[in-house]
């Protein structure tokens, strides 16, 4: 084995180096299909996280709905009654009540608001994200904001500044004042940057309608819920089904899932990897297919002078596989470099485990795409490519 | 280490026979032939277009089964090796000069000659001395490191007389190794390639169309129509063939 690993890779570097321009329009090509690739994980990346990035990072691991809200937050309706019966629960920790909403802040200086999404939680429970910078939040009632590091990078706000924030409630524009006292880190929701305030803070300010500015009862989204033991998850969801009326709890990631859009939105991106890979895979496969066409005399002589099958397909595999790291390690380093000139404001996130995925898919391919081309020069019969076969 | 007795002759066949079927019935494309070559022993197998001398040829270098017959290469059977065994013998006891596409492209031509010690774990420094030297005796110790798109066909040409016996194998087999040479270098490749053959004694079996070129080996073997129909075995008849091809 060590013999034929050592006279394959010597062909196979060989011929790479005799003939590096070819070889290297083919790892362009590679090139440019990892950026593809790269690209399409990276935006499929930040668009999921744009989404799901407060929901991903609360520490808590059931939510609970208005029953029949089917897991959407903006459909359900919880209001105080219900997270003081949810906080009874044997095996509930913690319960925080969480309202959502979009609001949008006045930037001096500049002529567009920033739009951000309003989050209103329970100051010390479950919900509120721990601050980096600053302190958390004070109590119920405060004028105090914690903002994500997004709001943070796009406004320019830092801890002790003042923001003002325009919402319609009713007909009416109205402006509220809210005071900075710490920074988190990303908690993106429904693709905007966040800030979060005391949940009485939130239902003063947030959008209404003219019905909801009369009410007096402060009503939440959901219920966020910490558990002592997440092992025994499915027993207390199902205890809170059976003793709290009128809800339906969810884990975080079905309410990842059933966040609008955001299904659809990532089969779509991952629809599209797939088919890059995929027309990598057709590349690759084809110019390995007519690069064996092209040598198929020399594969003859090789064969005729006793070089082994064996040797034959090692050969290409290894030559396959030379050329599609060098196209992902390209792509890999072109992809860095553009990524470095996108404004913050496009969603992109190259998160580690989803672009090694990509990576590997990658280096897969090259391989896959070469098979045929290596079973067809195992088949060569050198007699026919040499032209001595009558 | 057991004194084996060598035997008398490198490659011996016996009453071989190639058959493909056909639309019209089978079509023998090689006959009854037996034939024998010695160690050291320059042979050339000639005929027309169609005679079945490259088909001979190809089943001498074990890379076509003969429908019946025998065939001994150095006392072996080859009717008896295995698909694998067959690559190994191609490998170890026979050198092989082809007339085109002969030399791997993008290998320089000591690599193309060092190919064979590689492939049979035989290089070593004294190996890749003696490809050195083999090339140079050659007349291409200024070229050793060109690609074979560098070389002339006539130069091409010996370096893969170089890579045929380099590993020092029994049989050395070429098929028509002037075919797209001039006349002059022609003579140069056939006269360098028979005195290597009998300098190293090795068999050696040329196939050619080119009479001319017989003027270099022992015995010329003549087939038609898949037969061996007629050899000349000694100089004054070989060169009556060859002076009466050159003045037809």
């Amino acid at each position: 084995m060590k013999q034929v690993l050592q006279i394959s890779s010597f062909l196979a570097f060989k011929e790479i180096w005799r003939n590096r321009g070819r070889f290297l329009l083919v790892a362009l090509v590679i090139a440019l299909i990892t950026l593809l690739v790269l690209f399409i994980a990276a935006l499929g990346e930040g668009l999921g996280n744009g989404n799901r990035e407060y929901l991903s990072k609360v520490d808590a691991e059931l939510i609970a709905f208005q029953s029949k809200s089917d897991y959407l937050i903006g459909a359900s309706r919880m209001d105080r009654d219900r997270l003081a019966s949810i906080a009874r629960v044997a095996g509930v920790q913690d319960a925080g009540m969480l309202g959502a909403a979009s609001a949008k802040i006045i930037l001096p200086g500049q002529a567009d608001p920033l739009k951000v999404a309003l989050l209103g939680v329970e100051p010390g429970h479950t919900g509120e994200p721990p601050v980096l910078q600053g302190r958390q939040l004070g109590t119920k009632l405060s004028d105090e904001v914690i903002i994500d590091r997004n709001t943070a990078l796009r406004s320019g706000l830092e801890i002790g500044d003042t923001l003002e924030m325009r919402v319609t409630q009713g007909t009416r524009d109205e402006y509220y004042k809210l005071r900075v006292v710490g920074i988190s880190d990303g908690q993106q929701y429904s693709l905007q940057p966040s800030i979060i305030v005391p949940f009485f803070t939130w239902d003063k300010v947030r959008p209404k309608s003219e019905a909801e500015i009369n009410s007096s009862d402060p009503v939440a989204n959901i219920i966020l819920i910490k558990l002592d033991d997440p092992a025994q998850m499915d027993a207390v969801r199902q205890r809170l089904l059976s003793q709290v009326n009128n809800i339906e709890v969810a884990t975080i990631s079905q309410t990842i899932q059933a966040l609008p859009g955001y299904s659809a939105q990532q089969s779509t991106l991952n629809t599209q990897g797939g088919f890059t890979l995929f027309i990598g895979l057709l590349v690759i496969g084809g110019f390995f297919q007519i690069q064996i066409l092209q040598k198929v005399a020399q594969i003859g002589v090789l064969k005729a002078i006793g070089t082994t099958n064996r040797i034959v397909a090692t050969t290409f595999i290894m030559q396959i596989f030379m050329i599609t790291v060098i196209g992902v390690l390209i792509g890999s380093l072109l992809t860095f470099l553009f990524s470095l000139t996108f404004p913050p404001t496009i969603p992109i996130v190259f998160n580690g485990t989803t672009s090694a995925i990509a990576i590997v898919a990658l280096l897969l391919i090259g391989p896959l795409g070469g098979l045929v081309s290596i079973r067809y020069a195992v088949r060569i019969e050198p007699l026919k490519a040499l032209g001595l076969s009558s | 280490m057991s004194a084996q007795k060598q035997p008398e002759f490198a490659i011996e066949t016996h009453s071989v026979v190639k058959t493909y079927p056909s639309d019209f019935g089978d079509i023998q494309a090689v006959d009854e032939v037996s034939l024998q070559v010695r160690p050291g022993e320059f042979v050339a197998l000639v005929g027309p277009s169609g005679s079945g001398k490259t088909t001979m040829l190809s089943i001498l270098a074990a890379l076509l089964k003969p429908t019946s017959g025998e065939i001994l290469l150095d006392g072996q059977n080859m009717h008896e090796l295995s698909e694998n065994n067959l690559v190994t013998l191609r490998r170890e006891k026979i050198g092989f000069t082809f007339q085109a596409n002969n030399l791997v492209p993008f290998l320089t031509a000591v690599e193309n000659v060092e190919l064979m010690l590689r492939l049979n774990g035989k290089l070593d420094k004294a190996g890749k001395l003696r490809a050195r030297e083999l090339l140079a005796r050659l007349g291409l110790g200024e070229r050793l490191n060109n690609l074979t798109s560098q070389l002339s066909g006539g130069q091409q040409q010996r370096v893969a007389i170089a890579r045929a016996l380099i590993h020092n194998p029994s049989l050395v087999l070429a098929d028509e190794p002037t075919a797209n040479l001039d006349t002059e270098r022609a003579y140069q490749v056939v006269e360098t390639f028979a005195g290597l053959i009998h300098e190293q004694q090795r068999a050696g079996i040329m196939v050619t169309h080119d009479l001319r070129m017989c003027e270099f080996v022992d015995r010329v073997l003549q087939m038609r129509d898949g037969k061996l129909i007629k050899e000349y075995a000694d100089k004054p008849s070989i060169m009556k063939l060859v002076r009466g091809r050159m003045t037809d």
